[in-house]
């Protein structure tokens, strides 16, 4: 299922990134900062649509040949991104699930903002946060 | 594997034409056929149809056609596309076999030759078994032909002959063999080129037929082979369109395929060649070696050709077999090909504008160049693209990227970028590991000990042998090893933070403010120096803490402790300055923070903030600290919160603190134009002896303009002052005060316009103090605004009456009447007005004397003071807006005000009156009062005004209050400028205010002139008294 997942902060900074243990964490990290650049040109062509109209989900941003890897992004209505590295292979995987997956993330990441604890901006160090990311990436593999 | 291999293979590269063969020419010893042969292929210019041709012999073996499979039922295919399949069609399966055969149409042995001629089309027939390849006969003849249709023999013979080749008409042609030989092929090769089309047409319909038995499952790879050959045969039939078409829909295809590690590579060769193709706009311009053909199929293992099976059948095998290909690997040199690919793929991501992929790319190409050993090169493209990262707090890639840089700069013994990556490595926004930083950290003091770092792990050895004589070579260098590293631009291992202790400072109190110090490394680190440089930098020399040198070796303990941070704890620095009395209300700021590592005999490397510290990293740390609502663990005494330091760089230098007191006392309003009196008491609290007193006061700067021409401030009351005196007066001296002494300052100030005003009084001294032992003079002021508002003293009315007090609209030419003026006081203190004068226009003259009435009154708030003048104003004809009446002028001062102040004059301009003419003036002479049965005598004066005879009727209406005699209607004539005289004698017979007979006089020329105008002149009342009694009559006594 997912490989790798990434929330990024309103100014592109990584709020919290989680890849498969097994694999070069450093070519996730690179993945998901070069996916970037198309949630940012996402973005921007999005940014005549009206707000409350807009899709949150951005789709598939780029395959990468190399690693049989998609990665798909998701944005919030406050600039945070989440990325979502999956593998390519898994052919059970359609739109429809990496939206729910998305969903799941964005709600899991609303109970974080809600802990009057949390700092926004901070890194996120969050159990029940972990443990869902965790469930997403086990679900499948 | 030769590096080519990664180029195109040149038939793909190729532009493919139409592949037409011509058989039956001898080039070698025939001279027509020679000729004919050039004229095919030499000067083949663009404007030519695309073919390609080539001379075969009659009897050449075409490629076998294998038998055409009705079903593919059972068909696995073996790979996408075999290595021949292109080559073949371009340059071994013609499109169309021509046979050159020559032959007369008036050939006597005509049989014969005939019969040779079909045979050699069947021979070419026998080898072209099965496939659609059309043949064409060309008759090479020596005459020129004759038009069509003329030569019966000709006709009928080649019917005959296309019988016998089994041609049809359209595939035999004729090539006379004379001077427009050229323009022969030409129409030949048009001919030979629609045939071939055709061809070609029918091939792609062949390939299309197959397309029905294939399915989905077993067939994946046919349908990416059909697809492109139907592609590549557009190609040759030269109908681009349809061709990119198809390539594209191949495309598609490709990316269907499944793709699994043993065929990865096939298909993304496959991907690579049809993407090529159909991006037709990218030709290769330069293919170095064609294919050597060894595969069967493009991309795939040639020890596995033809498995489809994804499982290893025989991994002794595969294992050889990789170990072969990887044998072949290792003489490339992989980095170039890959550096250049990169460096394309790095200008493609900067033109679509994707920073971060472009970022990425650089990194590879960096790391590539680092392992080409071109460290220069992969240490400038590293450098470039770790501030991309830093800004966008990629910690753990800026970290490996990093790792990497460090790497090179060890392998160079570049000591300064050596020294920056290591500072940034152990710094907190490195993801190392402890152990790795602890390394590093070793590496680092040993460089600034002027000794060689330990080699950074997963090195090349050879390059590690080179660096470290390349190390052992600097420590001998003498020269220069300071080095100043800036670290705004990246995020180190020590912070510093400024902070004055106050934003301002005065000057007599010493600036305060510290340095705060802490290292992220693993380990204490030692500091030579640590220095403060200012915007004044003649403070630089008093913020500097250096250590001890060896004299005073006995505070080393002291000094050790105090030169070194450890990780973690917080370090404060507390430095003191007397600020300069030159900077008093100047900004003293904090230009530059220097740390000094290391020493100055080996190695120093100096840390150097710009303003008040901060690193890249810095400025986001404090604004998530700001946001936090976090509660900080309490930390032992004396320890801080890194997060809760808030740099302040600048302080501003104040003066010092006035201990004086200035008071003012003064008694508004003020009046237009008075000299208003400010008096300023200065007393001085200082302990000591205050010099230089100064004082400034007067408007304050800044309001309107017109304020400053309309307000004069002198220090002399006993003078007005007029214009030229300023608005405000500057440095006043004063003198000096003692302790406890006062002084006392009249000012004068003159408003000329009413409204407020603010004032300002602005005392300033010298004092000399002393602080931290230093003697220094302090200037200091204290100011004091105050409002005051000015009002007009008085408000004057001035009226126009008749001598019967009766308000007049206008005045009548040469006729008395009076001026009242009316001065109402409007100040709040007594004014005394001491004199007052009426300064007449030319046009009006005074009745009697116009002395002031008002001399020396003194006036409360609210009383009013009135005068009245009588004036004449001699005949002018009629004036546009009246005539001027002249000023009136008020000497007046405040009554409390000593002697020696001077009058102000007040002058009020006097309205202008409108003056009309009358004809005729009608004034009584009558005593003031009557009194009961006594007669009164009444004489009227009738004055004709004008130039004309008057014709006058005159009437006296009888009373019941009065008898009288006198003339009671009359007419008479009054000649111009004469005067009549009426005599009546009144008797009145009542007491208390009595009508008289009202006089009534009509002129017969001025119908206008009416009695009501004429009662404006004459009384028409007395006051009569009752009859008057003795005085000794006893009645009033005994009242």
């Amino acid at each position: 299922m997912a490989v790798c997942v990434a929330v990024i902060a309103k100014e592109n900074y990584p709020l919290y990134i989680r890849s498969i243990p097994t694999e070069n964490e450093l070519k996730f990290h690179y993945m998901v900062h070069t996916s970037l650049d198309v949630v940012d040109e996402k973005i921007s062509a999005m940014g005549k649509a009206l707000v409350d109209q807009r899709e949150l989900y951005l789709g598939l941003l780029y395959p990468t040949e190399d690693y049989k890897l998609c990665s798909y992004g998701y944005v919030t209505n406050s600039k945070v991104k989440f990325v979502m590295v999956v593998d390519s292979s898994n052919t059970a995987l359609r739109d429809n699930e990496i939206r729910s997956m998305f969903r799941k993330l964005h709600n899991s990441y609303t109970d974080v903002m809600c802990n009057p604890f949390y700092n926004p901006g901070d890194r996120i160090q969050s159990r029940a946060f972990d443990s869902m990311v965790t469930s997403m990436m086990v679900q499948v593999c | 594997m030769s590096p080519t291999q990664w180029d195109f293979p040149v038939e793909l590269c190729c532009r493919p034409m139409a592949f037409v063969t011509l058989t039956g020419l001898d080039v070698v010893y025939n001279a027509v056929h020679r000729a004919v042969w050039d004229a095919f292929c030499a000067n083949r210019r663009a404007d030519r149809v695309p073919i390609s041709f080539k001379v075969l012999p009659g009897d050449h073996e075409y490629p076998k056609c294998r038998p055409k499979r009705t079903s593919y039922e059972w068909y696995i295919p073996k790979g996408i596309l075999k290595t021949g399949w292109m080559n073949k069609h371009l340059n071994l399966v013609p499109a169309l076999v021509v046979v050159f055969y020559e032959l007369d149409w008036d050939e006597p042995q005509w049989k014969e030759k005939q019969s040779e001629c079909a045979t050699r089309v069947e021979i070419v027939r026998q080898s072209l078994q099965g496939r659609n390849t059309k043949v064409a006969v060309v008759l090479i003849q020596k005459k020129t032909p004759l038009p069509p249709g003329e030569d019966v023999t000709a006709s009928e013979r080649a019917a005959a002959l296309c019988n016998a080749c089994e041609l049809s008409g359209k595939s035999l042609f004729v090539l006379p063999h004379t001077d427009h030989l050229v323009g022969y092929i030409i129409r030949l090769e048009n001919a030979f080129y629609e045939h071939a089309q055709t061809y070609y047409y029918t091939e792609i319909r062949r390939v299309k037929s197959h397309k029905e038995f294939l399915n989905k499952t077993t067939h994946q790879l046919l349908f990416v082979r059909h697809q492109f050959k139907i592609a590549f045969f557009s190609e040759l039939k030269q109908d681009t369109q349809n061709a990119l078409k198809n390539y594209r829909t191949a495309y598609n295809l490709v990316h269907e395929l499944r793709a699994h590690e043993t065929n990865i590579l096939e298909i993304k060769t496959m991907a690579g060649f049809i993407n090529y193709k159909a991006s037709v706009t990218y030709p290769n311009p330069d293919p170095l070696e064609t294919q050597t053909g060894v595969l069967d199929f493009y991309g795939q293992r040639s020890w596995r050709q033809g498995i489809l099976s994804f499982d290893l059948s025989d991994p002794e095998k595969e294992k050889v077999g990789i170990l072969a290909v990887q044998l072949k690997e290792r003489s490339v040199v992989h980095s170039e090909i890959i550096i250049t690919l990169l460096s394309n793929a790095v200008a493609q991501f900067k033109k679509y504008k994707c920073p971060r992929m472009k970022s990425h790319l650089m990194v590879q190409m960096g790391e590539e160049y680092y392992y080409a050993k071109d460290y220069t090169k992969a240490l400038k493209l590293l450098d470039y693209v770790m501030c991309d990262y830093r800004s966008e707090g990629w910690w753990t890639l800026l970290t490996s990227i990093l790792t990497t840089a460090l790497k090179c700069s060890y392998l160079m013994a570049q000591l300064k970028d050596y020294i920056t990556y290591s500072l940034e490595l152990l710094g907190r926004a490195s993801t190392l590991k402890d152990d790795q930083k602890s390394r590093i950290e070793k590496n680092l003091i040993n460089v600034l000990m002027n000794e060689s770092p330990d080699p950074e792990p997963d090195c090349d050895v050879l390059a590690v042998k080179t660096a470290q004589k390349l190390w052992s070579d600097r420590i001998s260098l003498a020269g220069s090893n300071v080095f100043t590293i800036g670290m705004q631009d990246f995020v180190p291992f020590v912070q510093c933070k400024a902070k004055f202790h106050a934003p301002s400072f005065h000057v007599d109190v010493p600036v305060r403010f510290d340095i705060y110090l802490r290292a992220d490394c693993p380990h204490p680190i030692r500091f030579s120096k640590l220095c403060v440089s200012f915007n004044n930098q003649e403070y630089n020399q008093f913020c500097v803490i250096e250590e001890a040198t060896k004299a005073s070796e006995v505070l080393e303990n002291l000094t050790q402790g105090k030169m070194c941070l450890v990780p973690g704890k917080t370090r404060k620095f507390l430095f003191k300055f007397v600020a300069k009395t030159e900077d008093v209300g100047k900004k003293v700021e904090i230009t530059s923070v220097d740390l000094v590592l290391g020493h100055e005999t080996g190695r120093c490397v100096v840390l150097n903030w710009q303003g008040g510290g901060g690193d890249a990293a810095s400025s986001q740390e404090a604004l998530q600290a700001s946001r936090s609502f976090k509660r900080r663990p309490k930390l032992p005494d004396n320890e801080l919160h890194w997060d809760s330091i808030v740099i302040q760089a600048s302080t501003m230098i104040i003066s010092r603190v006035p201990n004086i007191s200035v008071h003012l006392r003064h008694d508004p309003p003020a009046l237009t134009n008075e000299m208003y009196c400010l008096v300023v008491t200065v007393e001085s609290h200082e302990k000591t002896q205050i010099r230089d007193v100064k004082l400034t006061a007067g408007l304050k700067p800044g309001q309107d303009a017109n304020l400053t021409q309309k307000t004069h401030v002198s220090l002399h009351g006993t003078e007005l002052c007029d214009e030229s005196y300023p608005a405000l007066l500057t440095d006043i001296s004063v003198g000096d005060l003692h302790p406890g002494e006062q002084l006392e300052k009249m000012l004068y100030v003159r408003c000329g316009t009413v409204g407020s005003r603010m004032f300002l009084v602005y005392v300033s001294y010298l004092i000399n103090t002393t602080i931290e032992d230093k003697e220094i003079v302090c200037k200091c002021h204290k100011d004091e605004t105050v409002t005051i508002e000015t009002v007009f003293p008085f408000d004057v009315a001035v009226k126009f009456v008749s001598t019967k007090f009766e308000h007049l609209e206008r005045v009548y030419a040469d006729i008395p009447f009076l001026l009242m003026t009316d001065l109402l006081s409007a100040s709040p203190w007594a004014l005394t007005v001491v004199s007052s004068e009426l300064q007449l226009a030319p046009s009006m003259t005074p009745v009697d004397q116009l002395e002031s009435q008002v001399d020396k009154v003194v006036l409360q708030t609210g009383e009013s003071a009135s005068e009245c003048f009588c004036l004449r104003c001699p005949s002018v004809g009629s004036v546009e807006g009246g005539v001027a009446t002249g000023h009136y002028i008020i000497s007046w001062k405040r009554t409390s005000a000593m002697g020696n102040v001077p009058v102000i004059s007040t002058v009020i301009t006097l309205p202008h009156v409108i003056v009309e003419n009358i004809p005729l003036h009608v004034n009584a002479d009558l005593p003031s009062f009557g009194r009961v049965r006594e007669s009164l005598p009444v004489k009227y004066h009738l004055q004709n005004k004008t130039n004309l005879v008057q014709d006058v009727e005159i009437s006296v209406e009888p009373s019941d209050a009065f008898m009288f005699s006198g003339l009671k209607q009359i007419r008479l004539r009054i000649l111009p400028g004469t005067e009549q005289e009426m005599l009546y004698n009144f008797y009145p017979l009542m007491a208390g205010y009595q009508q008289l007979p009202s006089l009534n006089v009509t002129l017969l020329r001025f119908p206008h002139f009416t009695n009501q105008l004429l009662r404006r002149f004459i009384p028409t009342s007395i006051f009569v008294k009752p009859q008057g009694r003795l005085v000794d009559d006893t009645s009033i006594a005994a009242a």
